[in-house]
C-alpha cells in the first residue's frame, strides 16, 4: 500500500480516540500515539482492533507492544500485508 | 472456579461491593445477582425523602458482576490468590429505563464482545424481580496483572 493511502488510513481510524487536538492536525510518521495524541491504554486497544478490522489483518501481543507510533503502526500493517 | 472463588477475588468490600452471587459463566459471558439492601448509605441522599437506586450504582453493579466477575474468570490461569488483579473501568454507555427501589433483587446478564490485549467489552443488562429490563448498555474495564 503507498505509504499516504496508509497514512490517511491511519489518521482517520485513531481519529475518534485522540485527545490532543493539534497534535492529530500535525499527524505524520513521526507522531506518538500516547505521548503526542494523548491516546490512552484502553483506547489504543480500540485502534488496534480498528486497524485489524480496516486491513483484515491479525496483530498479536508482541506487535501491540510495539504499536506505539504512526511509524511503527504503518511498519506492522505493511509487515502484515505482506505475509497475506 | 466457583461462584464463590470469583467474588472473594473481587477488589470491593461493603459499601461498595454489589455483587450476592453468580449463577451461570462461561467465557462467553456471565449471570449473577444482587439484593439492594434497605439500609444502603445511597439511599439516605437520593433522593431526599425518597430512595431510588442512583443510575451510577446500577452502572457499578452491572460492571461488577458483568465485566470484573467475568475478566477474573477468564483470567483464572493468570490469577493465583496471592497477586491480586489492579484494574480500571475504561467506558459505558448505559441506557436506564425502570427505577429500583430499597430492597430489591437485580439480575445482570453479560455477554462477551471484545476480549483482547487485557481489554473486556461486554454487553451488558440488568433486569429486576419481574425479569423486567432496567437499563442495558455496553461496559469496557481494563487489567493488570502484577505477579
Amino acid at each position: 500500500m503507498k505509504k499516504e493511502e496508509l497514512l490517511a488510513k491511519l489518521k482517520t481510524i485513531v481519529k475518534p480516540y485522540i485527545q490532543d487536538e493539534e497534535a492529530y492536525t500535525k499527524l505524520s510518521e513521526e507522531t506518538d500515539f500516547i505521548n503526542d495524541l494523548k491516546i490512552n491504554s484502553a483506547n489504543l486497544v480500540d485502534v488496534i482492533l480498528d486497524v485489524e478490522d480496516e486491513f483484515d489483518i491479525r496483530i498479536e501481543n508482541d506487535d501491540m507492544e510495539k504499536m506505539v507510533s504512526v511509524k511503527a503502526a504503518m511498519a506492522i500493517v505493511n509487515e502484515k500485508l505482506a505475509a497475506k | 472456579m466457583t461462584s464463590k472463588q470469583i467474588i472473594n477475588l473481587l477488589p470491593y468490600q461493603h459499601p461498595f461491593l454489589f455483587v450476592d452471587e453468580l449463577t451461570a459463566i462461561s467465557s462467553e459471558g456471565i449471570t449473577g445477582n444482587y439484593t439492594f439492601k434497605k439500609e444502603d448509605y445511597f439511599y439516605k441522599g437520593h433522593f431526599k425523602n425518597n430512595p431510588v437506586t442512583p443510575g451510577v450504582i446500577l452502572t457499578e453493579c452491572m460492571a461488577q458482576i458483568g465485566v470484573v466477575c467475568l475478566g477474573i474468570y477468564m483470567l483464572k490461569d493468570e490469577i493465583a490468590n496471592e497477586n491480586e488483579p489492579k484494574i480500571a473501568l475504561t467506558s459505558s454507555q448505559v441506557d436506564f429505563f425502570l427505577p429500583v427501589f430499597p430492597g430489591e433483587k437485580v439480575t445482570v446478564v453479560s455477554e462477551k464482545e471484545v476480549f483482547r490485549f487485557n481489554k473486556l467489552k461486554c454487553k451488558v443488562k440488568l433486569l429486576n424481580e419481574k425479569g423486567q429490563l432496567v437499563c442495558r448498555g455496553q461496559i469496557s474495564g481494563m487489567t493488570h496483572i502484577f505477579a
